[in-house]
């Protein structure tokens, strides 16, 4: 692994993001809209006939947390579609780079851009709605880490499938964490879920992650039981992410579909 | 005789059930500037590809400065570099920051010094600030030979250099090519549909049908092997007769 090479990649999509307007924009656009919705929704639903308490925490700090993951995995995926947009991945892929020098830039990014993201979100939703996220403490740090890698992890798993089936199916760059959506527990408890979807949600490490900070939130403190449990599946899910990403990799060099993305 | 570069031993490429390359074999040494040519599906591209390790072959053994390209890519790509017509530079970038960029992907040492000599050389300082998608063809693609050219390759892969390039500006790139490789001792792999392009600047031309190496010479010695009076009259006659060719070959 050779730092300068990965150091030059990252500037590349520095200059990138930090030349574009749309881009920047881009970044806070959606996250930002949903905050507003959501959280004027859910202060409407505290303050009118249906007064759950605590609802607004638990939205808003689940809104913020799955925005750490989704753009954890559109930061990975969206490097790569960058360079096939910008007819620039040969260049790329012809330069002394190694495919795990290319993945780890793509990380990199990706903390970048989810931190600036979050950070964003954070700041609005306590002007807003006064909701600190910060309040929850140094629980931040292991959920904040656990959501990243699992965002990587999905995004490996996204660009794989990019790289062998071509720009055809560059949706599932947006379409893939919302498949995750509805199973990870980020909006309602686990067991509010169906009893036959919980073993399912319980395999996402995200899952995890959104009990302990509804845990945290609640007062109760971080249990080490959910960040072990989301660190482990994501330990499990990343190596796995790696092996299907070299696999894929493997077949568009096979088959030529390296070049063919590059040139499309 | 000069050192080789580049060894190539009945190269197979297969995708499925076309056969892109078939069997091909060659030898490439040190400052010559080699000429891949043949017409569409011939395999030149393909041939390019698994120089470049984009794709795998389905057979045979590559080796370049003497390694085995598989097990030693990352060491080979290091003293190569590849332009092509079909690829870009991110476009919203200025010129100097996509210099920068590959100047540090490459590890080049005095990489502001070597891109203003280069930009010089190119005769296009004037660009260095300039955002690259607003460049004309023929600056794009003297600002992507500029990145072809920073890590000071010892092995240059140009795959239709000149393409969409208007005579004039096409006539300068080939003679700055020749002055850069006379310079520089650059060896360099050459395809283009551009006959004129081949004789003016190759040393040797490999040429391609249906996968397979028909003709091997200078670019005279290949044009008299064909009893022809120019490379493209060449190629017309390969085109359209090539089943032939190899038939007679056999």
């Amino acid at each position: 692994m050779n730092w300068h090479r990965i150091s030059a990649l990252v500037l590349r999509y520095t200059f990138l993001y930090t030349r574009s307007v749309p881009r920047i924009v881009e970044m806070f656009f959606w996250p930002v809209m949903e905050l507003l919705v959501w959280g004027m929704l859910t202060q409407y639903l505290q303050t009118g006939p249906f007064k759950i308490p605590g609802f607004i925490k638990f939205l808003l700090g689940a809104m913020i947390f799955w925005d750490i993951l989704y753009r954890s995995q559109q930061a990975t995926t969206l490097s790569f579609l960058e360079d096939i947009w910008s007819r620039n991945l040969l260049n790329i892929f012809v330069a002394p780079v190694r495919i795990s020098e290319f993945i780890v830039a793509t990380y990199c990014v990706g903390f970048v851009k989810t931190l600036i993201t979050a950070a964003g979100l954070s700041v609005l939703a306590a002007v807003c709605y006064h909701f600190n996220i910060l309040s929850m403490g140094l629980a931040l740090i292991p959920l904040f880490l656990n959501l990243l890698v699992m965002g990587w992890a999905v995004g490996m798993v996204t660009t794989g499938m990019i790289m062998r089936w071509g720009q055809a199916s560059e949706n599932l760059a947006w379409g893939i964490p919302f498949l995750i959506q509805p199973f990870c527990a980020a909006f309602y408890p686990l067991d509010s879920m169906p009893a036959w979807i919980r073993p399912i949600s319980l395999a996402i490490p995200a899952t995890h992650v959104f009990e302990g900070m509804r845990a945290v939130l609640a007062g109760q403190g971080l249990s080490f039981k959910y960040v072990l449990c989301a660190a482990g599946l994501n330990l499990i899910y990343l190596t796995g992410a790696a092996i299907f990403f070299r696999f894929m990799y493997g077949k568009a060099r096979k088959q030529g579909l390296l070049a063919k993305l590059g040139t499309q | 005789m000069a050192e080789s570069i580049v060894q190539v031993e009945h190269l197979r490429k297969e995708f499925k059930d076309t056969v892109a390359v078939a069997d091909v074999s060659f030898e490439i040494h040190r400052g010559e500037i080699v000429g891949l040519l043949g017409a569409n599906g011939a395999g030149k591209t393909t041939t390019i590809q698994v120089l470049l390790g984009l794709t795998t072959p389905t057979a045979g053994r590559i080796r370049i400065f003497g390694q085995d390209f598989e097990s030693h890519r990352v060491e080979i790509l290091q003293r190569c570099n590849f332009s092509s017509a079909y690829t870009g530079l991110p476009s919203n970038l200025k010129v100097w920051e996509n210099l920068l960029i590959f100047a540090k992907l490459y590890q080049v040492k005095n990489h502001r010094q070597k891109t203003d000599e280069l930009l010089e050389l190119l005769e296009i300082s004037h660009l260095r600030r300039q955002i690259t998608g607003t460049l004309s063809s023929g600056e794009s693609t003297r600002v992507n030979l500029c990145k072809a050219l920073l890590n000071d390759p010892e092995l240059l892969l140009l795959d239709e250099p000149t393409a969409s390039l208007d005579p004039n500006i096409a006539d300068k790139v080939r003679k700055l090519l020749r002055r850069v490789q006379r310079e520089r001792g650059i060896t360099m792999i050459y395809t283009s549909h551009n006959m004129r392009d081949v004789e003016e600047i190759c040393d040797r031309v490999l040429f391609l049908n249906k996968g397979q190496i028909i003709a091997e010479g200078t670019p005279q010695q290949v044009i008299d092997q064909f009893q022809q009076k120019s490379l493209e009259d060449v190629f017309i006659q390969v085109a359209r007769s090539g089943d032939l060719l190899v038939e007679e070959e056999k």
